[in-house]
């Protein structure tokens, strides 16, 4: 064979090895130059120090702030159920059909927008249109669309709908494209050369790869509409958030205690039962 | 089916001077000319990146040729709209190196993918073939053996049969011509021996004419009629097997002991 180095070939004979180097650095991964690798240390701790060195911390009022802590958190260990009993579970009522409804509506929009945004499937001028979709949808932050839906809808369970139906369009539409983008082209190419149409290729060569990423991203995405109707609700969007902040802004931190261990118990239950359905989709 | 007395010898693949240079720049294909009467199989020989692949692509316009003409029973292929192209495309069946089957769809809906060109999306999204296209596909898996796998899942076959799904995938389009890209690549000697004799003997039976694209020199030749070698994009052979002489081998592949590269894929 003619790519073998002859003088190479046998070193178990003699072990001699001596016209090779015995030293060996490792190269610099990220930035070559030297200088540029220490003047962006000494630049973050530079920042790092002025950061810390302009907290202020009012030691007064950190003990009083104790005190409120510690109630809420005593509270917190004598929940109290009953006494606000009709105002949670018509909360939790309204929270669980936003969750519901907003994760179903926003998984069917965000499954043509994610196919639109996907690289490998969509010609370019739906691409660019879906991702700026999807880039519009995941730079605003919750609560900023559940305060203009309320200011838009009135305060209610609709304006948190909408809000969770918009966010989940962003976070599915974005992680679906990804998957696509991730599929083996192989099986593509075989439905394609078969005469398929682009419907019929989606159906028959993208839909089986992606179906379980996509069932399991949408049971993660119902819990995380759930957890984030609690946080919307605060400014207003209805549901259990609502009923939260308002046994907050009474000072009833029994019943708060009581909202946030359901919420904690229905987040842990989808959370359980969303990685078993994950792993029988498979 | 025409019996063996009544074949016809008509050209049913033209290609000339079919030439493909990617965007990066790399000439694939140079100048590639030659036609196939109906009923012979060919194998396409060469080292890996001269342009097999390439050129069996541009067949059915996977891959879009730069230049050149391709046409099948006098059908100009190259020149189609995208919406033509759906029904040439169900008129050449192709086959594939690592099998390309569905792997989260059953076998049948595998081999029924083969008939995606000829019905409605309604259909195919419901599964709901016409009655002839369904019987077809369970007598092509009575044919590759794998009738009781019918309602498996592609994934949970071997590698053996999952080729075996991928041949009769192609067979469900009535294809007039087969494309076949390494058959055996990722199959062990007996099971690649095993495949191309399947693959042989539905081509002689149907009279199907077959491109088979492979590297391996001992089974094109123990296989195929006719062998066709690419060397960097071009034509340097092409001809029949007994004319494959060392001295071509060295023409397509390079310097090389050939009588010893023989030997030892023939062990392996």
């Amino acid at each position: 064979m003619a790519e073998v180095n002859e003088g190479a070939a046998a070193p178990s004979a003699r072990s001699d090895y001596s016209r090779y180097p015995g030293t060996f650095k490792p190269p610099a991964i990220l930035i070559q130059r030297a200088w540029l690798r220490r003047t962006l240390w000494i630049a973050a701790l530079v920042w790092l120090v002025l950061a810390l060195s302009t907290i202020e911390v009012n030691w007064v009022r950190v003990a009083e702030g104790m005190e409120r802590g510690w109630r809420f958190i005593k509270g917190f260990l004598t929940p109290d159920f009953t006494s606000r009993w009709k105002d949670i579970s018509a909360g939790l009522v309204e929270s669980l059909t936003m969750t519901m409804t907003s994760t179903v509506a926003g998984v069917l929009l965000s499954v043509p927008i994610g196919i639109g945004a996907a690289r490998n499937v969509a010609p370019s001028v739906v691409y660019y249109l879906c991702r700026s979709i999807i880039a519009v949808s995941r730079s605003l932050q919750e609560i900023i669309i559940a305060i203009l839906f309320v200011t838009m809808f009135g305060f209610g369970p609709f304006a948190g709908f909408l809000t969770l139906t918009f966010a989940t369009i962003g976070f599915m539409a974005k992680l679906l494209a990804e998957d696509i983008e991730d599929i083996d082209e192989s099986q593509t190419e075989a439905v394609r050369a078969t005469g398929a149409s682009w419907l019929q290729l989606i159906n028959y060569a993208v839909q089986p790869q992606v179906m379980p990423r996509l069932i399991g991203l949408s049971l993660y995405r119902l819990d995380i509409n759930f957890r984030e109707s609690a946080v919307i609700g605060i400014v207003g969007a209805g549901g259990i958030g609502a009923t939260l902040n308002t046994a907050i802004d009474r000072y009833e931190f029994d019943s708060a205690g009581a909202i946030l261990l359901i919420i904690i118990f229905i987040v842990m239950l989808a959370e359980y039962s969303s990685g078993f359905v994950r792993k029988w989709v498979q | 089916m025409s019996g063996p007395a009544f074949r016809s010898t008509h050209t049913l693949l033209e290609v000339s001077q079919l030439s493909k240079t990617y965007a990066a720049g790399d000439k694939a294909l140079d100048d590639v000319s030659f036609s196939i009467p109906a009923g012979q199989v060919v194998g396409l020989i060469g080292p890996s990146g001269a342009g097999k692949s390439t050129l069996i692509r541009c067949i059915n316009r996977l891959v879009e040729p730069t230049s050149g003409t391709i046409s099948l029973s006098g059908t100009n292929i190259t020149g189609m709209s995208t919406s033509e192209l759906r029904s040439v495309r169900r008129r050449i069946g192709m086959i594939f190196q690592e099998y390309a089957l569905v792997e989260r769809l059953s076998v049948m809906e595998n081999v029924l993918s083969g008939r995606l060109g000829y019905v409605s999306f309604w259909r195919s999204f419901t599964r709901h073939y016409p009655k002839a296209d369904v019987q077809k596909a369970f007598a092509l898996l009575d044919r590759v053996g794998l009738i009781d796998h019918a309602s498996k899942r592609a994934d949970a076959l071997s590698g053996g049969q999952r080729q075996r799904v991928g041949i009769a995938r192609a067979l469900e389009q009535d294809p007039e011509l087969l494309l076949i890209d390494e058959p055996t690549a990722s199959l062990d000697p007996k099971t690649s021996r095993q495949i191309m004799r399947l693959l042989l003997e539905i081509c002689n039976e149907q009279h199907l004419p077959a491109i088979i694209n492979i590297h391996d020199v001992v089974l094109a030749r123990q296989f195929t009629e006719r062998l066709i070698g690419l060397q960097a994009g071009r034509i340097v052979f092409d001809g029949s097997p007994a004319e494959l002489t060392e001295s071509v081998l060295t023409r397509i592949y390079g310097e090389e002991d050939w009588t010893t590269l023989d030997h030892e894929t023939e062990a392996a």
